[in-house]
């Protein structure tokens, strides 16, 4: 204060000396560091997980290709593994999106209120549904059922490789399988889409309207181009279930370890997960090791998916409406 | 193009809740006809009716008859979707469609009625609307370019670009410069004056000057207090009502004194 000139007597407090810091409340500060501190922990648990699934599987990458189960080297052993894996989760997604997208549309757009909320909620509680028990039904309800349906496919639609058969007698399918995680990551999709829709501006809506759009024809035009990105969001949470799922897999698909598109017999290629879940108990020494090495490339593959989805998401950004 | 308006003993209901009663008015063709106000007596309401557009809010309906040149809007197996085809609207804040270009915007009304067009036709209706609309030099050059990277004055041209593209018979406004500038609002007064020759226009304005400005005739809407309906006081052409008006209410809402 020795220095100040103004004219009366200077505040006790100020002005504050011109080289310090903006203020910052101390909420702010504390606020700041936690967020701080949690994105960073995400980090570190990130890499953790890398670095373990890294240095655990590289004992089999050197490894020897007769000392890898089954004899014919890691790539040999992973690759089934990949394609089921693959397979299974595509399948999934390919039924369950656009179904996803219709009952959240329905939900939306065409439901009444009081069947609305009702349906919403009901969406939720299959989310909160545990695997084990889709795969209970998957096994004990899905399969027996579906064995007529694969029957009538492989009659009229064997000529098309997926449903070549035989038909599996016990219904133990990957097309089972892939019905059944479709049923499981429904209502995450759902969720997102519909929570997207809801958030379309009426703005929007309205002005589709008003050019004399039928309600479909502006679902087209404002809804679906606006939920676009949430759509695919959902639908790469969903796979990212679908790829890692486990126990539901587990318990319904028979495994034979062929690489086939053929969806409906009793010979199919296992995921990595369930395999993991199935080979773990009994394994030891460098089957460890290559169960692990499965295992990074599952992490791999959901970090290409994921990318993948925000590549396709952040190419139209221009277009997005959140500008 | 450009068709007369007559709403008959036109009532509009909420629900139980009657929003607007009984207004009876006659719109001339190819005329603009201002509807001023308060907030909350209607005016929007009234005009939402006109293209059955109030009709997106659930347990919307209306009593009385709305007749677009002899043709009641809300008869038996009228259908809102085609109503909407022949009254365009324009509403208060800028909405061009976020995904589509500017090209897309202008002739997403065109796509909706499923007519197949050569591209050079597209590309013709396009230019047409855009000049109509007073925007043609200003985007020419970025057809392709999302709508929404627009000026906010250069979005509502648009979006009367999108209005007019489909060639309707009436041109419906909802306080069109409400979130614009000077120098935009006049861009569209200028342009709603061109576009009288074509259409018959109804525009909501709370901005009695530019009521003044733009429009041929104006209709005066009040209310009597919260929970009651609106209802038109009185309609006579823009330079009575802001001269000597009949009514006391609306002599006293246009010089300022009311309220």
């Amino acid at each position: 204060m020795s220095t100040d000139t103004s004219p009366g007597p200077a505040p006790a407090t100020a002005p504050a000396p011109p080289s310090s810091k903006p203020v910052v409340q101390p909420g702010d500060r504390i606020f700041a560091g936690f967020a701080t501190g949690a994105g960073i922990l995400i980090l570190v648990v990130l890499a953790g997980v890398a670095a373990f699934l890294v240095t655990e599987a590289a004992p089999a990458f050197v490894a020897p290709a007769e000392e890898i189960p089954g004899g014919g080297g890691i790539v040999a052993y992973i690759w089934p593994l990949v394609f089921g894996t693959l397979l299974a989760a595509v399948l999934a997604l390919l039924i369950a999106t656009p179904l996803a997208v219709c009952v959240a549309l329905f939900i939306t757009h065409f439901a009444p209120r009081r069947i609305s909320q009702p349906l919403g909620y009901v969406v939720d509680l299959l989310a909160a549904v545990p695997s084990i028990v889709y795969g209970l039904w998957g096994v004990a309800v899905l399969a027996p059922a579906s064995v007529g349906l694969m029957t009538w496919l492989q009659d009229y639609l064997g000529w098309i490789p997926l449903f070549a058969g035989p038909v599996s007698a016990t219904g133990r399918t990957m097309l089972v399988v892939g019905v059944t995680l479709a049923v499981m990551i429904l209502p995450i999709i759902t969720a997102v889409s519909r929570e997207v829709f809801l958030q379309t501006p009426k703005l929007h809506e309205e002005a589709a309207l008003a050019l004399g759009a039928t309600r479909w024809e502006m679902i087209k035009m404002a809804v679906l181009p606006f939920g676009r990105s949430g759509i695919i969001s959902g639908a790469m949470l969903g796979l990212g279930r679908a790829l890692g799922e486990t126990m539901a897999v587990a318990i319904i698909l028979s495994v034979s370890g062929a690489v086939t598109v053929n969806l409906i017999s009793s010979g199919n290629p296992s995921t990595i997960a369930a395999n993991i879940a199935l080979q773990f108990p009994e394994s030891t020494g460098i089957e460890v090791n290559t169960l692990i090495a499965s295992g990074l490339v599952l992490f791999l593959i959901t970090l290409a998916v994921n990318s993948v989805a925000r590549f396709v998401i952040n190419r139209r950004r221009e277009f997005s409406g959140a500008n | 193009m450009g068709k007369a308006i007559e709403a008959i003993d036109l009532s509009i209901y909420y629900g139980s809740f009657r929003a607007v009663e009984g207004v009876n008015m006659s719109i001339r063709p190819k005329t603009v006809t201002a509807l001023i106000g308060p907030s909350g007596c209607g005016k929007s309401t009234y005009l939402r009716s006109i293209n059955r557009m109030h009709e997106v809010i659930p347990g919307a309906r209306v009593e009385g008859r709305l007749e677009l040149d002899g043709t009641d809007l809300y008869g038996a197996g009228v259908d809102p979707v085609g109503v909407r085809r022949q009254i365009g609207m324009v509403f208060q804040r800028p909405n061009p469609f976020p995904t589509m270009s500017i090209y897309d915007n202008v002739i997403a009304g065109q796509r909706l009625n499923n007519k197949r067009m050569r591209k050079d036709a597209t590309d013709d209706l396009v230019e047409r609307s855009l000049r109509g609309a007073n925007l043609w030099n200003e985007v020419k050059d970025r057809l392709d370019k999302p709508g929404s990277g627009l000026s906010g004055g250069q979005q509502q041209r648009l979006c009367i670009a999108r209005a007019i593209a489909v060639q309707p018979d009436v041109l419906l406004m909802d306080e069109p410069c409400s979130a614009l500038d000077p120098i935009s609002t006049l861009a569209i007064e200028d342009l709603i004056n061109e576009l009288k020759t074509d259409y018959t226009i109804v525009i909501v304005t709370h901005n009695m000057q530019q009521a003044a400005r733009v429009s041929d005739y104006t209709g005066f809407f009040t209310i009597e207090g919260t929970g009651k309906p609106g209802k038109l006081v009185e309609m006579d052409e823009t330079r009575t009502i802001f001269s000597q008006p009949k009514q006391k209410a609306t002599e006293d809402y246009v010089s300022g004194r009311f309220g």
